[in-house]
């Protein structure tokens, strides 16, 4: 089982079945009736479910799952039906797997013990094993032939022995030993066992998942890294950053932690799982109608949206929509090249390498910092120095400072006044409130489920149309252009 | 512009730290009973003791011992701070009603354990990787399959779709993150325009495009993160100090969108500068590695899951951990974390096949969702909010909504 792997659920799984065998406070156990034996120490399937749900105050549905969880890794074992290895809510027995079998004892499951296992079987119920038990035992016969002398002679010991005891005992002996076998040498071919309710009350078949040496990548492959020979050095440089980090400024917590009240409450109306997606979100109603009013292409934006630019600059900057009607408002005002300053330097910033000595030495110069250019910006001296400075040498991070500058200029000065304008109010007065729909009446009437335009394809289109353009052909009319 | 008066500060710090008289005691404050004997020169100038430089007799107990020293009056120093407790502050708020949320699409066609997905900005498509090395476009709103390729590899750990919605960029076990622009040709073979772009010498845990799709971020097994860029294949930067394999990372949404965040097998998630490739912040409080990370909407504090069974919430200004989401009932680890719109819930998908919803405000589990069948492996919140898709061993990916 994959989840067998990490040592951690095992003391965690631990904890809880000692908890459950406390003899104060843990679950209450019996004699159990199995046909005419009767086996002690036993509980049943709700006793188990009864003590989760109240030591850990969840509903029966994960207390259920929980201790499903246990069975399946062998720390408790079902009496009848031993091969299905789930938790049944009801009368059926159960008994706790002794620690010497517990999966995580790490006790070498090998070959030689299972071999007398399957060679006990067989002697016992003879011709009783199950097809793949009969296979491994026919491939351990081949393997260790050489042992198999030894082999026979431990099995007819052990089962000797076993005759000597009670029949209760040998009866939970033998329990034990299967439910061990069961987690250690599942089937090769395995299906999950379902969790879901509705196949509890089923017969399920006796699979269970990959053991851990089946799946060994993700438990091998996360401890790869060892490195010993680098730890000083690791140290040297882990001391050093200690240093800085008690330098740090911090803020006090109550500071911190109110900020994050205000912006879920700010964002509260805006959250879709929170408070509903007007008219309907398209996940539960099949109706795209949500998605529709809020392309980037859209004449008239939602309120919803518009309200949400005057939360913090950002948000009007990431919207394509919002940085256009912002842009439309600088242009009035005469101040538009700053965001364009933005603009281009974010370009640089994000876009490929190669192109940006060009970018650099074009765009940002010439246009927006030398002295009469056509969109000179305001940027302090200092900035300008050091940004001049760095051009000469241009990488992607050299317009960062100017660009910095910029970004809050226009988050102190023009954004503030835009949302003062009347364009802006404007634009909140014209917003669409689109009503929440009811859910149809008739849940059966499923609605067809439209396809939308790959973006690729929006893209392909783009360059195309582009392109026809340059050439002066005959507009190719796509999907995509149309608002 | 962000971290101006922590580097006056540090600046500040060195030059107290310099005089080779207190460098002197720093020193010996670290060592107990080391004899002098251990080390083979005579003590060191003090000019030479009073640059930070690791000297080549340092013995790894001394720097362990000073590193302990440190990382205790750290927290002494995070800890004068805090003057309440983030449930203490939502008390006044109202607690969060019944919560319904369903299965609305199941996603069938992987033919083996589902490991990683991304949303595509148009709110409906996501991108898929699968350990039998097999990457699949989806609209999920139609379940219709739109692309496919096959990795030449296995275990595709990590995958992401550009922000442009014309590629997505994939790798795992065989050490690299390759980027596949996305044809629309039904004949063309996506795998011949593949772009190899990242380079590791080990596993590729975690790949994310940056602002574009020129740049993408990405981290791995062999303890390092690395930003590359798409069109060359030009490392940019490399980010080192995790002491282990890293699992995950996750851009900061922030103004000046320069910093990152990561976890790993070390227990530690790191807070990395994008620029100095310097680690800026540490938080080391997991008892188990940290598999996923996610920041919180307005980019001051991040979330974490880790195979220690819970889910821990850090405040980036405070420095510290603020909450824990965690239940004893919870036995099995969170593989991945991710916040709703407002910030107000954080879906955890589980190794025991569970997703649980926590208020992150007032700390309590809000909600648990059955119906993978296996152990859920990742997940991811729409970008508009609408829903979440989990991805899971049981060879699917759901949408909830």
């Amino acid at each position: 089982m994959d989840t067998i792997s990490t040592a951690e659920n095992h003391t965690e799984m631990e904890q809880v079945i000692v908890a459950m065998q406390d003899p104060d406070l843990g679950i209450k156990m019996k004699n159990q009736r199995l046909l005419i034996t009767v086996i002690p120490h036993a509980m049943t399937g709700n006793d188990i479910v009864e003590w989760l749900m109240k030591k850990y105050s969840i509903m029966e549905e994960e207390a259920l799952h929980v201790g499903d969880l246990l069975v399946r890794h062998g720390y408790i074992y079902p009496l009848k039906e031993p091969r299905n290895l789930v938790l049944r809510p009801d009368e059926s027995p159960y008994r706790f797997q002794t620690p010497y079998f517990w999966s995580s004892q790490q006790w070498p499951a090998s070959e030689l013990d299972y071999a007398i296992y399957l060679t006990k079987k067989n002697i016992r119920k003879q011709g009783q094993l199950i097809d793949y038990e009969k296979e491994n035992y026919n491939l351990l016969h081949k393997r260790i032939n050489h042992t198999w002398d030894f082999v026979v002679m431990q099995a007819k010991e052990q089962l000797r022995a076993s005759k000597q005891r009670r029949k209760a005992d040998r009866i939970v002996l033998e329990c034990q030993e299967q439910a061990y076998w069961l987690i250690n040498r599942p089937p090769v071919e395995c299906l999950t066992p379902r969790l879901s309710q509705r196949d509890r009350g089923k017969q399920s078949n006796t699979k269970c998942e990959h053991s851990s040496r089946m799946c060994p990548i993700t438990h091998i492959t996360k401890r790869t890294l060892v490195r010993v020979s680098g730890l000083a050095f690791q140290d040297g440089r882990g001391v050093e950053h200690l240093k800085k980090a008690l330098g740090r400024s911090r803020v006090k917590s109550s500071i911190c932690l109110e900020s994050f009240i205000k912006y879920s409450e700010q964002y509260f109306s805006h959250d879709p799982m929170m408070h509903g997606c007007p008219p309907s979100n398209p996940w539960i109603t099949d109706d795209i109608t949500h998605w529709a009013l809020n392309t980037n292409t859209v004449s008239t934006p939602t309120k919803l949206r518009v309200e949400r630019w005057s939360f913090r600059f950002m948000e009007l900057l990431s919207d394509p929509l919002g940085r256009l009607k912002f842009m439309e408002y600088l242009e009035k005002e005469f101040s538009a090249e700053n965001l364009c300053f933005w603009e281009a330097c974010e370009d640089i910033r994000h876009g490929e390498n190669s192109r940006i000595p060009q970018k650099v030495s074009w765009i940002p110069h010439r246009q927006f910092l030398a002295p009469g250019a056509s969109k000179w910006v305001n940027v302090d001296s200092k900035t300008m120095e050091k940004t001049l400075e760095g051009l000469r040498r241009p990488n992607r991070f050299v317009m960062d400072d100017a660009q910095m500058h910029i970004y809050f200029l226009m988050k102190k000065d023009s954004y503030p006044r835009y949302l003062k304008s009347d364009l802006y109010k404007n634009l909140l007065v014209k917003a669409i409130a689109p009503q929440e729909t009811k859910r149809s009446v008739f849940p059966f009437m499923r609605r067809h489920r439209h396809s939308s335009p790959n973006p690729a394809l929006v893209a392909q289109a783009l360059e195309e149309d582009g392109k026809a353009k340059r050439l002066g052909s005959p507009r190719i009319t796509s999907p995509a252009t149309s608002p | 512009m962000l971290f101006s008066p922590w580097c006056a500060l540090e600046e500040q710090f060195i030059a107290n730290v310099s005089s080779p008289a207190s460098a002197a005691r720093a020193r010996r404050s670290g060592r107990v009973g080391l004899a002098t004997a251990s080390r083979s020169t005579s003590d060191p100038h003090p000019a030479e003791m009073a640059t930070h430089e690791l000297h080549p007799n340092d013995t790894l107990t001394t720097l362990k011992m000073e590193s302990e020293n440190l990382k205790a009056k750290l927290e002494e120093e995070r800890a004068k701070l805090h003057d309440v407790e983030l449930h203490q502050v939502a008390e006044k708020i109202e607690a969060l009603g019944q919560f319904v949320m369903k299965t609305r699409r199941t996603l069938k066609g992987h033919g083996n354990k589902v490991l990683c997905m991304d949303w595509c900005k148009d709110k409906r498509r996501i991108v898929s990787s699968s350990q039998d090395g097999k990457v699949i476009v989806w609209d999920a709103f139609t379940t219709n399959k739109e692309h496919a390729v096959t990795m030449p590899c296995t275990w595709v750990m990590a995958c992401a779709y550009a922000p442009s919605g014309c590629a997505v960029a994939c790798g795992g076990l065989d050490n690299k993150c390759s980027v596949y622009p996305l044809s629309l040709d039904k004949n063309e073979n996506l795998a011949a325009k593949k772009k190899s772009v990242a380079m590791h010498t080990n596993y590729l845990s975690a790949c994310s495009f940056t602002n574009s799709d020129m740049q993408i971020l990405t981290s791995s097994g062999d303890g390092t993160c690395a930003l590359w860029d798409v069109e060359s294949g030009q490392l940019l930067q490399s980010f080192h100090g995790h002491g282990a394999d890293v699992l995950c990372l996750d851009l900061a949404p922030s103004e000046t969108g320069n910093t990152f965040v990561s976890g790993g097998c070390d227990k530690k998630a790191n807070v990395w500068d994008m620029r100095s490739g310097q680690c800026i912040q540490s938080f080391e409080t997991h008892e188990s590695d940290i598999n996923s990370v996610r920041y919180y909407p307005s980019g001051d504090a991040f979330a974490s899951g880790s195979d220690d069974a819970t889910c821990r919430l850090y405040d980036l200004r405070a420095d510290r951990e603020v909450a824990i989401y965690s239940k004893e009932s919870i036995i099995f680890g969170a593989s991945s974390v991710d916040f709703s719109l407002s910030g107000r819930l954080l879906f955890g998908g589980y190794n025991d096949y569970t997703i649980n919803v926590w208020d992150v405000l007032k700390g309590n589990r809000v909600s648990i969702l059955f119906g993978h069948e296996n152990r859920v492996s990742t997940l991811r919140v729409s970008p508009d909010g609408t829903a979440f898709c989990s991805g899971s061993w049981d060879h699917t990916l759901r949408i909830w909504a």
